[in-house]
């Protein structure tokens, strides 16, 4: 509204009587835009595109295991949207993608709403959530689900608080203020987080368990696991939850937790898998990860999976997705230490692959 | 050619012109419709159970109150007027009285470009420089300093064009009247743009109100605060919206969607409001 139009094509249409040359150029302008975008629209030949959305904890493993897989099958191309395992839920029961990829399930009520039909859950990897901090003069440090409820809820402000000191008697702690760093955006990894406070420190816990929560108003937010990196980095007596990789990226102290079995232990991929044992897993590969039973098992392992429509409705899209997700359950696996989450437990990577079986082809 | 001819050629053309310009019109109208319609239908659940009263925001619970966000809206939009209304007026007064016919057009040029960077490239700048390099950190008064350098190029090109269309024997006049260069801008320029200049503030308001990734990148993201301190951290309507919606599940995505309405009707009314002034003042300035 504001811009004036100072075109010289349009002002000599405008001018002209009739069509003038302006007029002409402007016609053949758009035939040629139009003629571009006709070819480009057109499917090309022989290669499949397979689209994908959902979870940005998976972005990483998509990137590598998308790479490893269009190198050795030619013809296929797959494009992997991160917006967030909302969208990935969302955009799969519209049918606008393939297949979707989510760290939480579809809720009950949600299921009516999936347009393709029945679909089926494939686990992918497990990842571990560190609790980093920032605490000049301690190296290690634990922590119980108690008081890591505590310290998140605001309940303890101080760094030599009894509980903390309670969980490390060997520790100097100092007497200074806890700044609690957690999510600004929605995230997979708050609600796993806060899934697994609500089942360890069931009774202390308060705010519940979601993709946000309300958070106490004297706390940091930082974008994406990359941002509360960034805060505990960058502020003394930081304390926030980033998962493994990005708090490997960003060099943080990260504690060791205490799990189910009365261990501490230290976030790690041999951890997560060791979380990933003792798991119960249902008879749609579903399942909780966070606090799980077993004595090296790391409580703060997040699960996550893709999902895929059982009758597929294209045969080339169909076989090309059926050979991608064997892929990621196979050879993909092997290069998920790399990358710092952790593989699934050979017993459920055999189920997975079985369950392959159960997609139809037309 | 036959001249009758000629003459049902242009009657065709004109009817078609008609017709093709009222599609488009009614076009818009009816997508604005839909929009409104659409999204007020999906946000309806949320607007109940004092949506626009409660400063709670709890997905889990399923408690959404729109307060502390409709807050941080208006008072990060009320920061960028008072910082940008006087720089924007000033460069304005400048190009237009003050300036030299051979720095004039560059800076008119300028201007305008400035209004069409996209707003993530001053979100990011923000973050970078004021907010950590300059230490403001990410508060309401980043985001309102952010904003203000958003707005600033739409209000000073509009009342750039509105003062340029002072007559010049009013100009003139009180310049022969032995008034200064001020006293003549006060005297003979500002009564005369008022109108428009109101106009042009106001569409800036509308503009500041809906930034969206500029804001959540330094606005803090805290919940449930409404206070004056500037330098607190704070969460603003459509931060919210772009920081929460990726992972959202329904009750909290129709809250999110409540207030995307919320700030349609607002930022509606505002830029409503703006072009009656604007035109109100324009066909004063013209005598039509």
């Amino acid at each position: 509204m504001v811009v004036t139009v100072r075109s010289q094509t349009v002002r000599r249409c405008v001018t002209e009587s009739g069509y003038g040359p302006g007029m002409t150029k402007m016609i053949l302008i758009s035939a040629a835009l139009a003629a571009i975008c006709w070819t480009g629209c057109k499917k090309g030949g022989s290669e499949v595109t397979l689209n994908a959305s959902g979870s940005s904890f998976q972005r990483q493993f998509q990137e590598v295991a998308i790479q490893g897989f269009t190198k050795t099958t030619p013809g296929v191309k797959i494009n992997y949207s991160p917006g967030g395992s909302g969208k990935g839920r969302q955009d799969f029961a519209d049918k606008v993608t393939d297949y979707g990829c989510m760290d939480g399930l579809y809720k009950e009520a949600d299921l009516a709403n999936v347009k393709g039909g029945p679909f089926l859950y494939f686990p992918i990897l497990l990842g571990a959530i560190t609790v980093s901090y920032h605490v000049e003069g301690v190296d290690k440090l634990q922590l119980s689900a108690e008081t890591i409820a505590k310290i998140f809820q605001r309940d303890i402000k101080k760094w030599n608080d009894p509980a903390i000191a309670a969980d490390n008697p060997d520790a100097k702690l100092p007497d200074a203020d806890i700044v609690v760093a957690h999510r600004s955006d929605g995230s997979g990894t708050t609600e796993q987080f806060t899934k697994y406070l609500d089942a360890a420190a069931s009774g202390v816990w308060k705010l519940k368990s979601g993709s946000t929560v309300q958070w106490s108003a004297d706390t940091q937010a930082g974008q994406g696991n990359g941002g509360v990196a960034q805060i505990i980095k960058s502020m003394k007596n930081a304390i926030g939850y980033v998962d493994l990789p990005d708090a490997k990226a960003a060099g943080l102290a990260y504690a060791t937790v205490k799990n189910q079995a009365g261990k501490f232990i230290e976030p790690s991929s041999a951890s997560a898998s060791a979380a990933g044992e003792g798991i119960d897993v249902q008879d749609n590969l579903t399942y909780v990860s966070v606090n799980a039973k077993g004595d090296a098992a790391y409580p703060i392992t997040a699960p996550t999976w893709c999902v895929a429509y059982a009758k597929q409705t294209d045969k080339a899209k169909g076989t090309a997705l059926k050979a991608y997700f064997k892929y990621m359950l196979t050879d993909a696996q092997a290069r998920i230490k790399d990358i710092n989450f952790a593989p699934l437990p050979k017993s459920l990577a055999d189920k997975a692959v079985a369950q392959l079986d159960k997609i139809q082809v037309p | 050619m036959q001249l009758s001819e000629l003459h049902g050629h242009k009657q065709y053309a004109d009817r078609a012109f008609r017709g093709l310009a009222l599609g488009a019109a009614g076009l818009v109208l009816l997508v604005l419709g839909l929009i409104a319609v659409k999204m007020t239908q999906r946000a309806w659940p949320a607007f109940g159970l004092g949506f626009f009263t409660s400063t709670q925001w709890s997905a889990p619970d399923g408690l959404f109150g729109a307060l502390p966000f409709l807050w941080g809206t208006l008072y990060t939009a009320a920061i960028a007027l008072v910082l940008a209304v006087p720089v924007s007026l000033g460069v304005a007064l400048f190009i237009t009285q003050v300036a030299p016919p051979w720095l004039k057009k560059p800076m008119v040029y300028l201007l305008d470009l400035l209004a069409v960077v996209p707003s993530v490239v001053f979100g990011l700048w923000g973050v970078l420089v004021l907010s950590q390099h300059f230490g403001l950190g990410r508060s309401f008064l980043t985001a309102g300093v952010i904003l203000a350098i958003m707005i600033i190029p739409i209000i000073a090109s509009l009342a750039r064009e509105v003062i340029e269309t002072t007559p010049v024997a009013d100009k003139e006049a009180a310049l022969a009247l032995g008034a200064t260069r001020w006293e003549m801008i006060r005297a003979s320029v500002l009564p005369h743009s008022k109108g428009g200049i109101v106009g042009a503030v106001m569409l800036g308001l509308g503009r500041a109100m809906g930034e969206t990734i500029a804001a959540a990148l330094v606005i803090g993201s805290a919940l449930g605060q409404i206070t004056l301190n500037a330098f607190a951290p704070g969460n603003s309507m459509p931060a919210v919206i772009a920081n929460e919606w990726g992972e959202a599940r329904e009750p909290h995505r129709a809250a999110l969607i409540a207030l995307a309405v919320t700030l349609f009707v607002i930022t509606i009314a505002v830029n409503l409001i703006a072009t009656t002034i604007v035109q109100h003042s324009m066909k004063r300035s013209h005598g039509t």
